[in-house]
């Protein structure tokens, strides 16, 4: 029996009621963004029940320990302000677990009642609760503005906020990444190594929430941007921003106000995605790129080139972050599968008009919503199916009920594990999304090929 | 194993101490009254814990909020009522099938668990009010789905700005006629734990809904299960022993629950409570509105199941039932023993600390014991004082002004339904047999001399006692489970299972032997170092020589 039997194939309009959100809300997105800072602890200001769901579904999906702490409003502090709960906050947390930096972000309780943390961050300092040498940083991710991804993008202006310039340009690019895996991360620097670039990446979750297990726990592990790095991004040649939702707000800032010049650009999935972002990366820098980059590049193309026959028309539903979807939608379009239908929850114009434009004169039409849910895509299938669904592992009850293959890609995966591990970046990352996908589709042949047509060699 | 163990006997003062040591002196006296050595010489009179009380700001807790427990642990296993978030969309979201409820739709296929429903408020709706927005919500949701009922949820920002989601809720009731709305205040900020989020939970349902349906139900041997919430399948477990005793379950509060079970919630003989800590009240409520006595049971554990099924047959005193119970036991129990055999070379003196809920610390100790294992330390992360104390403490409890703003309903005999179901004379008879209504010990009884309890431990302190005690086992929920195996200890998750069960009744048990089993010989803890950082001297000889 259908898990979601109650989803009627007939479309209504809906104007209050969202079903299966495609999205959830800010504080989660910049807790995680805190994370890849070196020694930071993420502090929740509101109620405690927000840092325990924040805390639970990022450890769920990166299965990795995800220490937070929240200011634990209780009736008093949301009727009266939460000035005293973070003062006693960072007082407790510089005591107890002597982390380098605090990155507090808000919550809908604590926006609402109207807390404003530089002010708290002052009134901290002046009584002495910061010791020396040490850093607060805030970031207000009110949750009924904008999805995670905003949160995470909110964080992430607040860590180039903290860029002091000396006036004497590094030779550094700056590199914002975006809401992508730790393995993502090291990708990036992978890919900025070869190149020959020295970039500064932030957030950096790679060795944070991908760290080894030795028999010690680290609060702090290893990894993570420095603040000392982050005040230095104020002296960089330039800055690329992967992803208008979740980084070129930062990278925007840098630019104005320490006049490093930005560019804005895709997340690098798959082929003319990376190829713009390494494009971009030597230019900046002023170098040449080595041939053991196009080597890589053209692994990913001879793949493409073997694979093409498998994913030629197929039709494909995906929800997810509107930066992800972008370039996965490029990617799959340039594989001549059929991107048909593109949700997310994360409200912008713009999405729309970006994928609608990827989809442009390609023979098959696009159904595409920001601000979107995963009730009305799975009404869509409902209506005209489709050959494969790509995003997070909510997905899974449309993949039984309508049997559709599912691609576990984008956040959170509570189902399925490694994807903290394996990258889907650049051309490497373009092998594994590539090799996932055609497993999928394969294996379904195989399963549905009836005896007659049923082939060893496919 | 790789994993050194102490060789110095730690003392509990010494244990308490060293987790004291870290935090600011005004930290350090709160957290001393939540941390108890059991019984200890500390002082002459009977320990006394601090419970229930608000958490230090900064301290990475592992409480969750009033809404958590509201929606996602009392009303979320419940099939057919329909869950409205009111409030931005993150609540709703976290909260959407997260607590590994399972659920069978039943035949009339009713099930809206997979479903997240959220108003998903806007900027615009916090500052002009969501009441609009959350009638025609549920003008929608009932427009698409009819179900039986709808239950409307409050997240923080909604007690701010006033949304009167009652008012909004009587409303709806009203036009629809045949679709039952009624709503939660469970604000997060309300209380100082999930805990308040129960009682808000159940006081509504009993409020809203028990005693809707006064259809007469089927059955010789009629009990309530409350406080069971089928947390990977424990309550299918459950019921298939009730089967199979031919006692007949009128309705679980709330694990695989319908809406016609709670309605139906009267008809019961007996009530019977396992955790008590999130559903005691009701039992009490049910007894005083319906005449139903209750009794604490505990299905977690294959002797403490057997032992609550005899229970439940001695109420009834019915030898065909007292048989039946005795038949089933035997018929069960063989499987179990042998499997506790087999696993119990491997478990036998192994340590286990447990720091779940607010009644799992306490129940999973007999399933632990039941392997040989003992527990070292435990406490509950949301458990007021009657908890750790026993019952007979509650008249002691004070309310404070967190406990003051949660409703408690007064309740009288239901005129019409009001039907006790013994004499006083057979209750009595009872009692002086030695049976106990009303009644739950606490964990201090149950835990050994010098072991510590502790109230709402955090992690700085869960990772200290990992250290400083080597635990074979840890038992806590999914924020702790990481921090915890870095140190090298398997952890499992207790609250909502990480994965596997069920671990209820006597095939829980099993599943249970078998998995701390797998966790505590596991090669992968051995596998922390690397030869050359076990012994990293450097000698000039070739390895075949």
């Amino acid at each position: 029996m259908a898990l979601l039997k109650h989803t009627p194939v007939e479309i209504k309009e809906r104007k209050a009621l969202t079903i299966n959100p495609a999205k959830t809300c800010q504080p989660i997105g910049a807790m995680y963004a805190a994370l890849g800072i070196h020694g930071c602890l993420p502090h929740s200001h509101g109620s405690q029940g927000c840092c325990a769901y924040h805390r639970s579904t990022l450890t769920r999906h990166y299965k990795e320990p995800i220490s937070a702490a929240t200011s634990s409003f209780t009736e008093g502090a949301s009727v009266f302000g939460g000035h005293a709960n973070l003062v006693q906050a960072i007082d407790n947390i510089f005591t107890v677990y002597d982390p380098e930096v605090i990155a507090v972000h808000t919550t809908c309780l604590s926006e609402t009642i109207g807390d404003d943390l530089k002010q708290i961050f002052d009134k901290a300092t002046k009584s002495g609760k910061v010791p020396e040498g040490k850093t607060c940083l805030g970031a207000a991710t009110p949750s009924y503005v904008g999805s995670h991804v905003t949160g995470f993008s909110n964080m992430v202006k607040s860590m180039a906020q903290l860029a002091e310039p000396s006036g004497h340009k590094s030779h550094k690019v700056n590199v914002i990444p975006g809401w992508v895996e730790p393995a993502d991360m090291a990708e990036i620097k992978r890919i900025a190594e070869m190149v020959g670039v020295d970039i500064t990446l932030f957030p950096d979750t790679d060795g944070v929430l991908n760290a080894p297990l030795t028999g010690e726990y680290k609060m702090f592990p290893d990894g993570g941007v420095t603040v000392a790095q982050l005040k230095k991004t104020g002296d960089a040649i330039g800055t690329l921003a992967l992803g208008e939702w979740c980084s070129a707000d930062a990278a925007r800032w840098l630019d104005a106000k320490c006049k490093v010049p930005c560019t804005v650009l895709d997340m690098p999935f798959g082929l003319a995605a990376t190829d713009r972002f390494i494009d971009v990366l030597r230019t900046v820098a002023g170098v040449s790129v080595p041939e053991s980059v196009a080597f890589e590049r053209g692994q990913l193309v001879d793949m493409i080139s073997d694979m093409h026959q498998y994913f030629y028309g197929k039709r494909v539903a995906i929800w997810g972050d509107p930066d992800q979807l972008i370039s996965m939608c490029e990617f799959l379009v340039s594989l001549d599968m059929q991107p048909v239908y593109v949700v997310t929850g994360t409200p912008g114009k713009k999405f729309e008009a970006r994928i609608k434009e990827i989809c442009a004169d390609k023979p098959f039409e696009v159904k595409v919503k920001a601000k979107g849910d995963m009730f009305l895509m799975h009404q869509w299938i409902k209506n005209e199916p489709v050959d494969l669904l790509i995003g997070n592992t909510y997905g899974k009850y449309i993949a039984r009920d309508e049997d559709i293959p599912l691609l576990r890609w984008g956040f959170p995966i509570l189902d399925r594990q490694g994807h903290q591990y394996f990258p889907t970046v650049g051309y490497k990352g373009g092998l594994r999304l590539l090799e996932k996908i055609l497993t999928l589709l394969l294996d379904r042949k195989d399963r549905d090929d009836p005896e007659t047509t049923f082939e060893l060699v496919l | 194993m790789a994993k050194t163990k102490k060789v110095v006997q730690l003392m509990p003062t010494d244990i308490k101490e060293e987790l004291l040591k870290k935090y600011p002196p005004k930290v350090a006296r709160k957290r001393a009254k939540q941390i108890m050595i059991n019984e200890a010489t500390e002082a002459e009179a009977p320990p006394e814990i601090l419970a229930n009380v608000r958490t230090i700001p900064g301290i990475i807790t592992m409480r969750g909020c009033t809404y958590a427990g509201c929606k996602g642990v009392i009303m979320g296993p419940t099939r057919d009522i329909l869950n409205i978030t009111h409030g931005p969309i993150g609540c709703g979201f976290y909260s959407w099938l997260t607590r590994r409820n399972q659920t069978d739709p039943g035949p009339d296929g009713e099930n809206y668990m997979p479903y997240c429903f959220s108003t998903d408020m806007q900027d615009q709706d916090i500052i002009f009010g969501g009441e609009k927005k959350l009638a025609a919500a549920i003008q929608e949701a009932y427009d698409i789905f009819h179900p039986k009922g709808i239950c409307v949820f409050a997240t923080c920002p909604v007690g701010l700005i006033g949304d009167d989601i009652h008012a909004v809720s009587k409303k709806m009731k009203e036009k629809f006629g045949d679709c039952n709305v009624f709503a939660f205040s469970c604000e997060g900020y309300k209380g100082v734990s999930q805990s308040a989020g129960h009682h808000i939970a159940n006081n509504q349902v009993f409020s809203h809904l028990v005693g809707e349906n006064e259809e007469a139900k089927e059955g010789k041997y009629k009990i309530n299960l409350l406080g069971e919430y089928n947390i990977g399948g424990d309550g299918f477990e459950i019921d298939r022993i009730f089967k199979k005793c031919g006692i007949t379950n009128i309705s679980t509060f709330s694990g695989n629950s319908s809406y016609d079970q709670f309605a139906s919630a009267q008809h019961a003989d007996l009530d019977c409570v396992m955790c008590h800590r999130s559903i005691n009240y009701v039992a009490d409520m049910l007894e005083t509105k319906y005449g139903i006595p209750w009794i604490k049971v505990n299905f977690i554990g294959a002797e403490s199941t057997a032992k609550s099924l005899r229970k439940i047959a001695e109420y009834f005193g019915d030898k065909e039932l007292i048989d039946r119970v005795e038949e089933v036991i035997a018929e069960e129990m063989p499987e179990v023993k042998a499997m506790a055999e087999q696993v119990r070379p491997h478990t036998e003196g192994k340590t286990a600390m447990l720091f779940v809920g607010g009644s799992r610390a306490h129940h999973y100790q007999d399933l632990f014991a039941e392997m040989g294992m003992k527990t070292l330390s435990a406490g509950y992360e949301f458990a007021h004082r009657d908890d750790y104390e026993g019952r007979h403490v509650i008249p002691e409890l004070k309310p404070d002004a967190d406990s003051r703003n949660i409703e408690e309903i007064t309740v009288e005999a239901d005129e019409k339904l009001y039907n006790p179901r013994k004499t006083p004379e057979e209750l009595k008879a009872l009692e002086d047999a030695g049976y106990e209504f009303k009644h739950y010990a606490g964990l201090n009884e149950q835990m050994d001399k010098g072991t510590l309890v502790i109230d709402d431990l955090n992690q700085y302190e869960a990772d200290k006692l990992v250290e400083l005690l080597k635990p074979d086992i840890f038992c806590a929920g999914i924020k702790e489970k990481f921090s915890i195996q870095k140190l090298g200890v398997p952890m499992k998750q207790l609250h909502s299972y990480d994965s596997g069960g069920p671990y209820a009744g006597f095939k829980g048990a099993i599943n249970f032997y078998k998995e701390i089993d797998r966790l505590v010989t596991s090669k992968v803890w051995s596998y922390m170092k690397a030869p050359w950082q076990e012994s990293p001297e450097l000698t000039a000889t070739f390895v075949w020589e």
